[in-house]
């Protein structure tokens, strides 16, 4: 059986009684597990033992790369392809250029957040059998879920059901592949 | 941690302490009557469930009937030429710039809401915030659309863009009216990004809920397969409060370089160093005036009481207050500058705008935005909701003029005395004016029927009983 089924998603009622199972989850030494909430619970990233969010780095090569895209090409338009001598202004100068640099690296930093957001959360991610479970819209709406992933190398059928039941967990049920 | 340290402390250090230890006051509570979890999702997801409501429909006849207005101005303008609008020598910028800048302005405010009060955890921005960055998108559309059309030949429009061209020929960087292209585009793509990665969770919310499979189907494919797992919710935290840090500097950077359009030129009015802080300060005083003209309506007509509560209309109000009192001061600052500078040009410019051919827009100017805002020092006025929504129209009305006074009045009184004019709009510009509130009326109400309304997730997070710690300190209160 626990070739066939992907793993099970167990139900919680308050965001207190999640924090504290995922406390036993993650001190139980499971790896392949997730928690399923309508909103993100305060504190539950250090109750699943996560390390800090790696976000910002795909945001900070955005803005390099913005300021470096938006003063490289007022130079390149203005002062090297085709110069053109407007006022008797500088060709070139980086405070006449910061304004479009400056939102250039605005621009690329937000793209490239979005971008990490979805990249690191491997989304988008159409199907996943948590979302097959009949238990599952209310994940969304107003209940708190643990699912244990069947690769999990402490997975075992029987007792995982068991501990998900010890640790407060309701309509546990298992999840097709 | 405090109780630690106060046993290391003489009897008297502690008596001093026990005596300025801080009031024990009750946080305002941002969710009426102690909803739960599955009410808040009930309530905003029946706005775009339920079956569509007759005044909805009614209301979008009306709103494509006043949107034709400015199509059909646009069209005639496009198949005529730019000279059907009313602009002559010396008034070559007017109404359509005044639009601009009036639309932008207002778009303002929900980034606000979004960005700036997020990074100050203001709570309460949790039930506006997804309407108010609705304007803001909104708000913009309408607003690109003038200077668009201005250039005169629109199918050329793409030549204020670095793409390459049979011309050979690039963008002048020099000139910010460029940055304000530059500006307003990436205000535009940012404050879409930032809605709709908002709106994600809630998108999966309505996937989840929904009954036909179009439904399933339109709401999964934006949903993007959120499963609110909390390995998502962290990175989704941290890249909605890296968005808010990117938007903030972003909204005071558009209306800055908005103000620049201005500031950079030499006219008497226009060239002045407090253009940047007060446009700023301006835009976000009109947009929370039309945040107030279009949440008070939605309120009353879904019943969403509970979620904009009274605090949430007094501290709307409050930012109102703050906002329009510091562009009063901004009005009288000019005034002393003027004086002060002693540079005879700029002393006429604004003595001419108070006492000259367009007092009475000066006035109005001055009516609308320097007194109406002060009316919401009291409590009384806060509380009538009829009221705050009356003065939010006047707050709206009087920001357009105050755009009207200083690109107008300046330009048609500039150096030389044989060159002044008197602009008034032709019917062309002021169909096309009338007709962009319905543009932003069609695309609000399509808003309202078919996204969610309110942030569902961020109020739930929001909620006393949100709190995994709340259960065990107190007994709850049902």
């Amino acid at each position: 059986m626990s070739e066939q089924i992907h793993g099970y998603l167990a139900a919680f009622d308050t965001p207190a009684d999640i924090m504290h199972a995922a406390e036993q989850v993650r001190d139980a030494g499971f790896q392949r597990w997730d928690v399923h909430t309508p909103f993100p619970v305060h504190g539950m990233d250090s109750a699943m033992g996560l390390k800090r969010s790696r976000v910002q780095s795909v945001t900070l090569l955005g803005g390099i790369t913005g300021f470096t895209v938006g003063m490289s090409m007022v130079w390149f338009m203005n002062a090297f392809d085709y110069p053109l001598i407007v006022g008797g202004k500088p060709l070139f100068s980086p405070l006449f250029a910061f304004p479009v640099a400056y939102e250039l690296t605005i621009l690329f930093a937000a793209f490239g957040t979005l971008g990490g957001m979805f990249l690191f959360n491997r989304l988008p991610m159409h199907y996943h059998p948590v979302m097959k479970a009949v238990t599952w819209p209310r994940a969304t709406d107003d209940r708190f879920f643990i699912a244990i992933d069947a690769e999990d190398p402490q997975f075992d059928a029987d007792r995982t059901r068991e501990f998900l039941q010890e640790i407060g967990g309701k309509d546990i049920a298992a999840l097709e592949p | 941690m405090s109780s630690h340290a106060s046993t290391e402390l003489p009897p008297h250090a502690q008596a001093v302490l026990a005596e300025v230890a801080p009031a024990d006051l009750p946080r305002q509570e941002i969710i009426g009557n102690r909803r739960d979890f599955a009410w808040i999702t009930d309530k905003i997801c029946s706005i775009t469930e339920g079956p569509t409501p007759t005044w909805w429909w009614v209301a979008f006849g009306v709103a494509c009937l006043v949107a034709s207005f400015t199509v059909v101005g646009l069209v005639y303008l496009v198949s005529t030429g730019v000279g059907v609008w009313g602009h002559a020598n010396p008034v070559n910028w007017a109404w359509d710039i005044v639009n601009f800048v009036f639309w932008i302005g207002i778009g303002h405010a929900g980034t606000l809401i979004s960005a700036i009060l997020c990074l100050f955890r203001q709570k309460w921005r949790t039930s506006i915030n997804r309407a108010a960055e609705a304007m803001t998108i909104f708000a913009v559309v309408c607003a690109g659309l003038f200077p668009l059309f201005h250039v005169g030949r629109v199918w050329w429009a793409w030549w204020l863009f670095p793409l390459p061209n049979a011309n050979a020929l690039w963008p002048q960087f020099r000139s910010p009216l460029l940055w304000d292209v530059f500006a307003v585009s990436t205000y535009a793509t940012v404050s879409t990004l930032f809605w709709y990665m908002g709106m994600i969770p809630d998108l999966a919310t309505l996937r989840d809920r929904a009954k036909s499979k179009v439904k399933q189907i339109f709401y999964g494919l934006f949903a993007m397969g959120w499963r609110g797992s909390n390995r998502h919710w962290q990175n989704y935290e941290m890249a909605y409060l890296l968005l808010a840090a990117l938007s903030t500097p972003l909204v005071l950077s558009v209306h800055t370089i908005v103000s620049f359009d201005f500031a950079v030129s030499l006219v008497p009015g226009w060239h002045t160093t407090i253009f940047p802080p007060y446009f700023v300060a301006g835009a976000i005083f009109s947009g929370f005036g039309m945040v107030l003209t279009l949440m008070l309506p939605l309120r009353a007509i879904y019943k969403l009481d509970d979620l904009i509560t009274q605090y949430h209309i007094d501290c709307m109000c409050k930012i109102t207050l703050a906002t329009g009192s510091i562009v009063g001061y901004a009005y009288a600052i000019e005034f002393f500058i003027a004086w002060y500078g002693a540079n005879p040009y700029e002393g006429f410019a604004f003595i001419n705008r108070a006492f000259g051919p367009y007092a009475w827009a000066y006035w109005i100017m001055i009516g609308c935005n320097v007194i109406t805002p002060q009316l919401f020092w009291f409590r009384k006025i806060r509380e009538n909701t009829t009221l705050v929504w009356i003065l939010s129209i006047f707050v709206n009305v009087g920001m357009w003029f105050e755009r009207f006074v200083i690109i107008v009045t300046s330009l048609a009184r500039d150096y030389l005395p044989s060159s002044w004019g008197y602009y008034s709009p032709s019917v062309v510009e002021l169909f096309t004016f009338f007709g962009t509130f319905g543009v932003f009326s069609v695309l609000f109400l399509l808003f309202l029927r078919f996204l969610p309304l309110m942030a569902m997730a961020e109020i739930k997070a929001v909620s006393p009983q949100a709190d995994p710690h709340a259960g065990h300190d107190a007994p709850a209160h049902h």
